[in-house]
């Protein structure tokens, strides 16, 4: 069990002999990307708040932040979340409902008081606050639509005695503020729950802040999903990277194709229902989380080939089949017929203007090997260049998933076997090897990028590996201002060849909070003494 | 169908026979783990000399039962004779850098059952926190646990965990380690820590226990008298590891003993000065004694039967220092090529597997003191939330 602020305070008078200095006595900070010294000397695990502000506890750092020494007292029975006088939306706006009780949970979820009454006359000196009004500004909520990459997440947070004001462009925006809210909310040594007057302007500095996870090496049961929602949600993350299907398994359960997941799962009750599916969707989307699928082809497909025949390369060894399958076919028609239903389903079902369509690590030896393939090769003139032929089925893929009005995602091996991409194709980089210069060459290209390199962190390592995530400059590559333009994020991949549910949480967090600051807060905010003592505050929390 | 294996007839009993009684005692490093194991038609007889074996036979017998397609239970015809190769098979786990609630101590204990482990080594305090709630000085928890009300092991627990580890087979080897790694011993205990100093003023800190005054083996003695009555295994681990001297050298009172006691600038031999008189107190209340190797490594005088646990692993050096060892007579452990919170990605359990103890240059003599080896888990980057996926 994971103590309280307790903890960190009784360490520190302890080593230090110092008398623990209450948050009521600390004066102002203004927060503006928290400039400090450059020297970051190794944090003594033990030396933490014993003067802590209450800053000391946001993660992700917002731009802007004000906090006063006067602090306002919330009572579990009283405070109320509601939607603020001129907002757009109201009761009937589902999402924000739900994201209030949740909230209400976090912030006094222990808490036993919960009848309503009145206050004491004979009340604690501090004023009451009594609630927080959140005001969406933008004249149509759309509470029942999902986020979008060009959804605004802004907010502007006002603490104030006698009630609170979170306002916000969109619903999105809401979500995120409230979650910077919960997090300013903290207990004092006698129980009550306290808030600094505070005033707060935030927004993400990136667009695309994601996680992967991998549900084909490892199969994740739902709950594991959703958990990991949750801790999404803690930290800002607005994109689930679902990679569901690969070697492996096929767990994902196809209406069209029913004998995928039939044949292709690790057994009959390891897959995903379209129930599962939905409700997955449905779970992240009230957390303004984002779902984009990837089905990986042509390489990564050993799966799809047990359910679905003739659909991948037949491998040749001496003129014979040896049994043995490759990557998906690429020169026969029945493959981009399948493709075009399978993709039409893949549509439908997810509702996020992306799909990632995969195109890594292709092996060329099976198509090599195939006589049939190497018929065509010679047919369509691309002599002895299989990535010619990589990136003649990746394109037509892209011209299938184009025509059901869905942008795509792929990993960079497709920009680099140059196929020709949509303009508004976005490239994940995740080749470890000098990724500055393929980010440079992609924004140079004119596309746009996401960047994950630098964080898999499924690659552990003994000791605090969070502070190597956290220090690096997604924008650190040679380019001009518009080519910076085009990263649009980042994402946090956890492969899952050692990854399954008895293991996920602790290895994903709080190392992917490091990614999460990194990709919403300034540029300048760099410094690992400060992050370490809002971090492990904030792992407290989210336990 | 043709090739269905018949079913023979189903067996009710597996029977388990014990030469040596002995079902109220605890298990020693010498105590015998072998047994046979025999499922034939008809009977299923599971022998050994010991309850241990029996145990030991018990989780194989588990292992051995299949379940098909059809829900049947079944279980081949076998024959087993077995026995470990090494007597002491042990995990550590570190309850000071993290405290690990009861409960996931006795879920571990399960697991070690599971794979024969024989060997709970508590590393149970630390410089980062004192869990340990002594009857004695009950000061030390108070004030040294990270929050005395929750964050430690009451003398219930404690005996809960002897008595759940006794149960399986397991023995129970409590590690106060001394007199480095002992911050959190300070604040409860005045005056038991040297205080370093700045020039000629004190600055505040402390370091390692103070080993030029007698009030510190006043304390010890007290301490260890209640230790050996808490833990029942001959054996209690004293550490002695990675003692930092700068403290004592700072300290004039320390400096002065130095001179007088003729020890020039050789702080080695002040640490073996304090070793040495706390192996002796120990002894006198009828305890063994395990270890860390710099003990001897300083030249401490040493007791014949002192075992030495080796740690320190750079480029296969440990298996220098386990010839060495083992050369001048003592015995064994080995945990440097185990390490098991040195993470890192992909099958490391590959490495741990492949390691060989006895591969170093030495006679057969020697060989036979080493006595087995321990897995350790560190607790810096552990606590209840990841221990379980980090260790199994």
């Amino acid at each position: 069990s994971c103590p309280t602020m307790g903890r960190a305070m009784g360490l520190a008078g302890l080593l230090l002999g110092l008398v623990v200095v209450p948050a009521v006595l600390v004066s102002t900070s203004l927060r503006h990307g928290t400039p400090r010294t450059e020297a970051e000397p190794e944090p003594s695990g033990w030396e933490l708040a014993a003067d802590a502000v209450p800053e000391d506890s946001l993660w992700p750092l917002p731009q802007w932040v004000r906090t006063y020494p006067r602090q306002l007292q919330l009572a579990p029975s009283r405070f109320q979340l509601v939607h603020g006088a001129g907002s757009s939306a109201g009761p009937s706006c589902g999402l924000l409902q739900d994201a209030f009780r949740r909230y209400y949970e976090y912030i006094f979820g222990h808490s036993r008081r919960r009848t309503w009454g009145r206050r004491p006359l004979a009340a604690r000196a501090e004023p009451e606050l009594f609630q927080l009004q959140v005001v969406i500004e933008a004249g149509d909520p759309g509470c029942d639509r999902h986020p979008q990459l060009t959804s605004s997440e802004a907010y502007h947070l006002t603490v104030t005695e006698p009630v609170a004001i979170l306002k916000a462009p969109e619903i999105w925006g809401a979500l995120r503020g409230l979650e910077t809210f919960s997090q300013l909310v903290h207990e004092d040594d006698y129980g009550s729950f306290l808030v600094n007057e505070s005033e707060i302007n935030d927004f993400p500095r990136f667009a695309h802040r994601g996680v992967l996870l991998d549900t084909s090496r490892h199969y994740l049961p739902l709950k594991s999903i959703l958990t990991n929602l949750d801790a999404m949600a803690f930290n800002k993350f607005n994109v689930l990277h679902w990679h569901i299907v690969d070697d492996q398994s096929f767990p994902y359960q196809s209406i069209y194709f029913p004998e995928l997941s039939d044949k292709g799962a690790y057994s009959s009750n390891l897959i995903y229902t379209p129930t599962d599916v939905r409700l997955v969707i449905e779970y992240a989307r009230l957390r303004g989380i984002r779902v984009i699928p990837e089905f990986d082809t042509p390489g990564h497909t050993q799966s799809w080939g047990k359910g679905q025949k003739d659909l991948l390369t037949p491998c040749y060894n001496g003129g014979q089949p040896t049994g043995s399958f490759g990557p998906v076919n690429p020169v026969w028609n029945t493959t981009y017929d399948f493709m075009t239903m399978f993709f039409k389903e893949i549509s439908s079902v997810f509702p996020d203007e992306f799909i990632h369509l995969g195109g890594d690590e292709v092996d060329f030896s099976c198509w090599k090997s195939n006589p049939e393939v190497k018929e065509f090769m010679k047919k369509q003139g691309f002599g002895t260049d299989y990535a010619k032929l990589e990136s003649y089925y990746v394109q037509n893929i892209l011209d299938i998933v184009s025509s059901y009005n869905k942008g795509q995602m792929v990993w960079q091996e497709v920009f680099d076997h140059k196929a020709q991409l949509k303009p508004d194709t976005i490239v994940q980089v995740w080749m470890a090897d000098n990724y500055a210069r393929e980010l440079s060459r992609v924004t140079g290209a004119g596309f746009t990028a996401v960047l994950s390199a630098p964080w898999y962190l499924d690659y552990i390592s003994y000791g605090q590996d969070w502070k190597k995530y956290y220090s690096v400059e997604p924008l650190n590559f040679p380019g001009s201002e518009e080519q910076k333009k085009r990263l649009i994020g980042g994402e946090a991949c956890l492969w899952g060849e050692f990854v399954d549910a008895t293991n996920l949480t602790p290895r994903l967090w709080p190392r992917a909070s490091a990614v999460g600051e990194r990709l919403w807060s300034s540029s300048n905010v760099t410094n690992l003494q400060d992050a370490y003592k809002r971090l492990t505050n904030h792992r407290c929390r989210m336990l | 169908a043709e090739n269905e294996p018949s079913w023979e007839a189903p067996c009710t009993k597996l029977l388990v026979h014990v030469s040596t009684p002995g079902c109220d005692g605890f298990p020693s490093l010498d105590s015998n783990e072998s047994y046979k194991l025999s499922v034939s038609k008809g009977s299923m007889l599971l022998s050994a000399e010991t309850v241990w074996g029996a145990l030991r036979g018990l989780e194989t017998f588990s292992q051995l039962v299949g379940r098909d397609e059809n829900g049947t239970y079944y279980i081949n015809e076998t024959e087993i004779v077995d026995f470990p190769r090494f007597p002491h098979r042990g995990l550590l786990l570190d309850t000071s850098r993290h405290y690990l609630p009861l409960k996931a101590i006795l879920e571990t204990l399960d697991v070690m059952a599971y794979n024969k482990f024989n060997v709970f080594h508590w590393h149970i305090v630390d410089d980062p926190s004192f869990p340990y709630e002594s009857s004695t000085f009950p000061e030390l928890s108070k004030q040294g646990a990270f929050n005395a009300m929750t964050h430690v092991y009451t003398a219930s627990d404690v005996r809960s965990v002897i008595e759940y580890a006794r149960l399986r087979g397991i023995r129970v080897i409590a590690e106060f380690d001394t007199p480095g790694h002992t911050l959190s011993w300070g604040p409860g205990a005045p005056g038991l820590l040297t205080p370093c100093y700045i020039g000629e003023a004190p600055s505040g800190v402390y370091g390692p226990i103070n080993p030029i005054v007698n009030s510190t083996y006043q304390f010890v003695t007290s301490l260890f008298q209640e230790v050996s009555t808490v833990f029942p295994d001959f054996f209690l681990h004293l550490g002695g590891d990675e003692v930092d001297f700068t403290c004592w050298k700072s300290n004039p009172e320390i400096r002065a003993f130095m001179v007088k006691m003729g020890l020039g600038e050789d702080y080695k031999k002040l640490e073996s000065f304090y070793i040495q008189r706390l192996l002796d107190i120990v002894s006198s209340l009828g305890k063994g004694y395990i270890v860390w190797q710099e003990v001897f490594d300083n030249d401490v005088k040493l007791r014949p039967d002192t075992i030495i646990h080796v740690w320190k692993e750079n480029n296969l050096q440990y298996l220098n220092e386990m010839a060495n060892v083992t050369r001048s007579g003592y015995r064994a452990l080995l945990s440097a090529p185990w390490y098991l919170n040195r993470i890192s990605y992909g099958q490391d359990w590959i490495e741990a597997y492949k390691v060989e103890p006895l591969m170093f240059e030495g006679v057969p003599e020697q060989k036979a003191l080493v006595i087995g080896g321990e897995a350790c888990m560190w607790g810096e980057y552990v606590d209840v939330t990841n221990l379980t996926p980090r260790l199994w």
